[in-house]
């Protein structure tokens, strides 16, 4: 099928080819492309492209990450802290299959990513050769494109595509797969970028009806609730959201991904919904009167039990993706389109409003998670300490300016509710894959990427091991991300599902842990651990002050819970406070 | 979900593959499915049609005994009220086809069986629906 794939561009294409080889296309492409930094690992079958890589290491800078998987979430945090593309390399086999989290990952976040794989050469393609995977097999359902090069005249419509389908849209990772025999090959180099492709449309015409209808619901409402997804940020929709959501006074309240898209500290920002987030947007969720979805897609961990799911409500559903529509919540008006167009479109055709009325039942409920769950969550007086003090002090250090790169676990469902967020794109976390050991190399691609923010990677125990030997890029790079374990000695958010569900057997989710400080110092990273409450201060101010990396550990509560919590097959408004 | 059969041949326009899937499912479990492909970028669209929208066929092929021919007479009535033809005859088997309705392949496969049968082979399902596609008027749209 895809070799009668045909591609319409439109562009200008370049006058005069050249001569070069497919290797040294590869590195064309990328910089037709305005990539300028990439993450990989070397090996066999792409070692014609480093060698390449090595001749333009003046325009292109490529980032030895210890692990493929590492190498992905970099890219992954490049690509969510910036906007653009994330690019990631990798030989054929296991360097290959290396990469699959990472892609499965950037897939369910709707990250933009080009992965780029060597393959043996065609001539042993099927034939089990030394590190041959059919890596365009395994990677087919969790890419949004992928394709297997074979000659180097196919390089230059290959990367042209690959970014197009990466960057367009709903974003996602797409992955070229190149046999080495076409990375030698010389061929008469030309590159057109792509500006379409038949079979793909990605973005979806916007119904003027329908965005009628959407105002008159939520012109008509009196209990409206948003609640808001990526696509706000993906879209680039910040302040058309704003300006909607402002107009109409309506409560708006996000989902982990959607987190920064407008300050934490807006009036009209009532929390995060979903699983662990917060009391009043998941409650008044099965009381409001419309249900404004914006650029999300009605994840499992923020609906609960769906046969319960603000039924009351009329459901009104903005997304880029068609087949988001009535995936999982039917809506009763679709807008499809661009978040940053229809939210443009829509703004006129609201009524102001305020629901002055409507607004205190969420502050009523705020004040009753407050009680229950926020101030001893923040103002402990027990002696352990809690993970959301450490969230506190690094707000208040960072004036809520750094862009929080969470991991997976307790800790990052306290990073997302407790941090403050001025500015977008500043909450990098695994939302839907739930990718523990995604945190400390995304943490490095997201500060290459934007290295006048202060990144803060925050991870557990458990996580920050998993991709531990990222420590090493850090070091080699002399990436200065600040990194903070949260160390329970747990996998605490298995251990709190064990506590609560299956009567404290705590199969498997204790861990013997190793010095951080003096493998971190192994590094050359600064290093402290802090045990006490009174040290906290000083030890986040010099995590901060520090201007090369720098690494954390803060013992925490051993046994310290996450709430509130919807427990699974629950209903939203079922969630509990303790 | 379970696919009962699944197609894919070249289409009437040049360069564009059709497939024809066939599952047994809910209206809205279809159009979830429906979503899922549309999304796969070299997809140019997906449609949905129940039996009633659309004209359909299968094909089987039968392997028989020849002596069977002459020793089961019957056969050659089956053969002759189904519709279906010989292909080919010789000294050890003799091969039948038919195409049709699943239903009526599933009753020629009964009738047959008894008889023993050698070998047996069905097609996917092929159709064309009642009303037009458009699909070449949907490529000239995206190709401005």
């Amino acid at each position: 099928m895809k070799e009668t794939q045909t591609i319409q561009n439109n562009t200008k294409s370049t006058e005069t080819t050249e001569r070069i080889s497919g290797s040294e296309a590869v590195i064309k492409c990328l910089l037709a492309e305005g990539v300028d930094i990439l993450y990989g690992y070397p090996g066999g079958a792409i070692m014609p492209v480093y060698d390449e890589l090595y001749k333009y290491q003046d325009k292109i800078h490529h980032v030895l990450t210890r692990h493929e998987q590492g190498a992905t979430h970099s890219a992954q945090g490049y690509a969510r802290i910036s906007g653009k593309v994330g690019v990631c390399m990798a030989t054929s086999g296991p360097g290959a299959t290396n990469l699959i989290t990472g892609i499965a990952d950037a897939q369910i976040d709707s990250t933009p990513m080009v992965c780029i794989t060597g393959q043996v050469g065609s001539h042993l393609l099927g034939s089990d050769a030394f590190q041959e995977t059919d890596i365009v097999g395994i990677s087919t359902p969790i890419t949004k494109w992928n394709c297997q090069v074979t000659k180097a005249s196919q390089i230059p419509e290959a990367f042209a595509k690959a970014f197009y389908i990466a960057r367009s849209g709903r974003p996602g990772p797409v992955l070229i797969d190149i046999t080495k025999d076409a990375q030698f090959e010389e061929f008469d180099f030309k590159y057109e970028k792509c500006k379409g492709i038949r079979s793909y449309k990605p973005i979806p015409d916007t119904d003027a009806n329908s965005l009628k209808a959407a105002a008159e619901l939520i012109n008509n409402a009196k209990k409206p609730l948003v609640v808001w997804g990526q696509g706000v940020i993906l879209g680039k929709a910040e302040e058309e959201f704003k300006a909607v959501i402002e107009k109409a006074g309506i409560p708006s309240a996000w989902t982990i991904l959607g987190a920064s898209a407008i300050p934490t500290s807006h009036p009209l920002n009532v929390g995060m919904v979903g699983m662990h987030g917060n009391y009043a947007p998941n409650v008044l969720t099965n009381d409001c009167d419309v249900l404004i979805a914006i650029g999300m897609r009605f994840d499992d961990r923020v609906t609960g039990n769906l046969e319960t799911y603000a039924k009351q409500a009329k459901i009104i559903h903005f997304d880029i993706d068609p087949a988001e529509i009535d995936k999982n919540v039917k809506t009763d008006v679709a807008v499809l389109g661009d978040s940053k167009a229809s939210l443009k479109s829509l703004l006129p055709l609201l009524n102001e409003n305020s629901h002055s009325d409507w607004h205190q039942k969420f502050k009523d409920l705020y004040k009753i998670e407050y009680e229950k769950v926020i101030k001893d969550d923040l103002h402990p007086t027990k002696e352990g300490l809690t993970m959301a003090e450490v969230l506190k002090e690094i707000n208040i250090q960072t004036k809520g300016n750094a862009a929080i790169v969470s991991d997976v676990g307790q800790h990052q469902m306290i990073a997302c509710r407790y941090a403050e967020f001025n500015k977008t794109k500043s909450n990098i976390t695994s939302g839907g894959l739930g990718t523990m050991g995604f945190a400390l190399p995304a943490a490095i691609g997201a500060k290459m990427a934007a290295p006048d923010r202060e990144v803060v990677m925050i991870a557990g125990d458990g996580g920050y091991q998993m991709t531990i030997q990222e420590l090493g890029t850090i070091f080699q790079q002399k990436v200065p991300v600040k990194i903070v374990v949260l160390n329970n000695e747990f996998l605490g958010m298995v251990r709190q599902w064990q506590q609560l569900f299956f009567d404290k057997r705590y199969a498997s989710t204790e861990m013997t842990n190793p010095d951080f400080v003096a493998i971190a110092k192994g590094y050359s990273i600064e290093a402290q651990k802090i045990t006490e409450r009174k040290d906290l201060k000083t030890a986040v101010k010099e995590m901060i002050d520090c201007e090369g990396p720098y690494f954390l550990e803060v013992r925490v509560e051993k046994e310290g819970n996450v709430f509130p919590m919807i427990p699974t097959g629950a209903s939203v408004s079922d969630i509990r406070l303790e | 979900m379970n696919i009962e059969s699944l197609n894919t041949s070249p289409s009437e326009i040049e360069g564009v593959s059709r497939f024809t899937i066939v599952v047994n499912i809910t209206e809205s479990q279809m159009k979830k499915i429906q979503g899922q492909i549309e999304k796969q970028v070299e997809v140019i669209k997906a449609f949905y049609h129940t039996e009633e929208e659309i004209i359909y066929q299968e094909s089987c092929i039968f392997k028989m005994r020849s002596n069977l021919l002459f020793d089961e007479r019957q056969i050659q009535n089956i053969i002759k009220e189904s519709n279906a033809r010989i292909v080919t005859v010789n000294r050890d088997f003799f091969v039948i086809e038919k195409s049709g309705k699943k239903e009526e392949i599933d009753l020629l496969h009964r009738e047959l069986t008894v008889f023993g049968i050698m070998q047996f082979t069905r097609s996917g399902r092929i159709a064309v629906t009642k009303d037009e596609m458009k699909i070449s008027t949907m490529l000239k749209a995206l190709q401005h």
